[in-house]
């Protein structure tokens, strides 16, 4: 296309929708583009090619042996329930925080964003000793919580916490007052008008919420590992077995399971995007 | 609250009916506001406030003068300093980044605009020990450069640059994703009026751009600063865990955990928890002041 060769203006000459009077595009648009493979595009493309050095059959074999299903159904069940429960305590954590005035709401509504603030190995020792067997919480359940698959599903509570209550907040903030108002006067009483008006309007966020605390989940590890107990088979996640056969030294396989990793990742963030574009097209309305 | 007080005074005059039933029709009966808030603070008080307050109790279980020995201690200290030096190389890069990348996708309408924004989001949804994984694919001994560095005699894995890159790499979004939005928002009127008044690039974004987005940016690289220190899978699979060399804080923990020492444990632990807490706090600050810089130059905004 453009055969003029000088890299300054191809940039700018080729991508620019619109002429701008202001300055730098090429520069900052060069050195986003530029940094954003070395440090992101490039390493990813490394795992995707060193994958497709295997052949099928050890592909198979590496993603889908005994081992490596149990951890994908511990990963997933427990990332599942985990973003499960965020979505209905956040769902509640929100409305409390945008609705109701009680004390020292600032304080616990700024301690909300903890799980992202702290690290996850400080999250994950803490976790293991208040669900251990004489630890604080631990010691007056029946059935044990630290080094079972329990553990993992309360560890990866923690992670997502903050996310359905963060996708919730603006929207719950930017409801008009009208629609209950309009409900209320035609009859309904608050929980119809919960039902029915707000929580259809909440759904998009809510789901948002849910798959970014999924998609969290998935790929946690630091905090995890510390109170799975981590065995083969039980309670071990599969970031943990990508480590494993890193430490084996089997970067084939590593590389294999981060793959099936990768691509449902990718998958979810797809989602994401697509409900959000959802969320808007329904505020828009 | 202005309906409820406006209903409930004509409705009881004139019906008598129980003053109880009158109430505001767009909330909740009392008891359900004051059981619902028991709920949140419950759930909040089991998963958040309890392990953080009990982070604190084991660090001080044993004593000031075990806490003090344990952060010390000289792999404590070098662990402290590599963490230092490790968040003090990344947050100026992604920072960097992060300019440069909310100057063209805020200030520029181009093809392939959304293509990137989602591109900038990416290391978010890739798992942290697949961030470490993929730097030994490029750079381990096995890895693409892998014996270009050692006949040059060059670590990246196991040493500084990877636990460096491992760093970078996930805390890559936290500046362009705090910056672009609301840059997007400021448009670029100023900025224009600047460039026809005659300011340079660099005076125009220092005088105009900067300005209007400066707690925004310290919101970011607050962010950026806290998951830069406290990374832990990414940076595990990086460093080999070479104690005093390349153990950054999170690792130091994992190790001395490992090793039965709880209290040593929880006392390094304190540490990123008071800086969590503290993020947490200049967050709070700096939330305000964001809002504050939306409501002004000229916008009418919600």
């Amino acid at each position: 296309m453009a055969l003029v060769i000088e890299p300054a203006v191809i940039l700018s000459r080729t991508l620019l929708r619109r002429h701008s009077v202001l300055p730098g595009f090429d520069l900052a648009l060069g050195f986003t583009l530029l940094y954003l493979s070395f440090v992101v595009l490039i390493p990813l493309s490394a795992a995707f090619l060193k994958t497709f050095t295997m052949t099928w059959p050890a592909f198979v074999d590496a993603v889908a042996s005994p081992r490596v299903m149990a951890s994908y159904r511990l990963s997933f069940g427990a990332s599942f329930a985990a973003a499960l429960l965020n979505a209905l305590f956040g769902l509640v954590v929100a409305w409390v925080l945008v609705r109701y005035d009680f004390p020292a709401r600032r304080f616990v509504d700024a301690l909300v964003d903890l799980p992202f603030a702290l690290p996850t190995a400080v999250a994950g020792i803490a976790l293991t000793a208040l669900y251990s067997r004489n630890g604080w919480i631990g010691e007056h359940l029946p059935f044990r919580v630290s080094f079972t698959p329990v553990g993992v599903f309360v560890a990866l509570t923690f992670i997502g916490l903050p996310f359905v209550v963060r996708t919730l907040q603006p929207v719950l903030e930017d409801l008009h007052k009208e629609l209950e108002e309009a409900a209320a006067t035609l009859g309904a009483n608050r929980w119809q008008t919960f039902t029915r008006v707000l929580l259809p309007i909440l759904t998009p966020a809510l789901l948002t919420g849910f798959a970014l605390a999924f998609a969290r989940a998935l790929g946690e590890y630091g905090s995890v590992i510390f109170i799975a107990g981590n065995m083969p088979m039980v309670s071990e996640i599969t970031p943990l077995l990508i480590i494993t056969k890193l430490e084996q030294y089997d970067y084939t396989g590593a590389t294999a399971i981060a793959v099936v990793m990768l691509v449902t990742a990718f998958v979810l963030l797809l989602a994401v995007n697509g409900l959000q574009a959802w969320a808007r097209r329904r505020q828009g309305l | 609250m202005n309906t409820a007080a406006l209903l409930p005074a004509s409705a009881a005059a004139s019906a008598g009916t129980a003053p109880r039933r009158l109430r505001d029709a767009t909330t909740e009966p009392r008891l359900v506001r004051w059981l619902l808030v028991g709920v949140a603070l419950a759930f909040l008080t089991l998963f958040l406030f309890v392990p953080l307050g009990l982070v604190f109790a084991e660090a001080f279980k044993k004593g000031a003068d075990v806490y003090l020995a344990a952060i010390t201690d000289p792999d404590a200290l070098s662990a402290v300093r590599l963490t230092l030096i490790a968040a003090g190389i990344s947050v100026p890069l992604n920072l960097a980044f992060g300019v440069a990348a909310a100057w063209c996708i805020a200030k520029f309408d181009f093809r392939g605009k959304n293509v990137l924004l989602t591109l900038i989001d990416l290391p978010f949804s890739v798992s942290p020990v697949i961030a470490g994984l993929i730097y030994v694919l490029v750079f381990g001994l096995q890895g693409w450069f892998g014996e270009w560095l050692r006949d040059h005699d060059l670590k990246v894995i196991f040493a500084l640059p990877g636990i460096v890159l491992a760093t970078v790499f996930v805390t890559f979004p936290f500046v362009a994703r705090e910056i672009i939005p609301l840059m997007q928002a400021q448009g670029t009127d100023e900025e224009e009026a600047a460039r026809v008044l005659g300011a340079s690039g660099w005076q125009i974004f220092r005088r105009v751009t900067l300005p209007n987005i400066k707690w925004a940016l310290l919101y970011g690289v607050i962010l950026c600063n806290a998951r830069a220190m406290g990374e832990f899978g990414a940076v595990s699979v990086v460093s080999g865990h070479i104690r005093g060399l390349t153990n950054t804080m999170p690792l130091h923990i994992e190790i001395v955990y490992n090793e039965y020492q709880f209290a040593a444990a929880f006392a390094v632990a304190s540490l990123l928890a008071g800086l969590a807490l503290v993020t947490l706090a200049l967050k709070f600050v700096v939330e305000q002041r964001v809002k504050a810089q939306r409501r002004v130059p000229g916008r009418t905004g919600a």
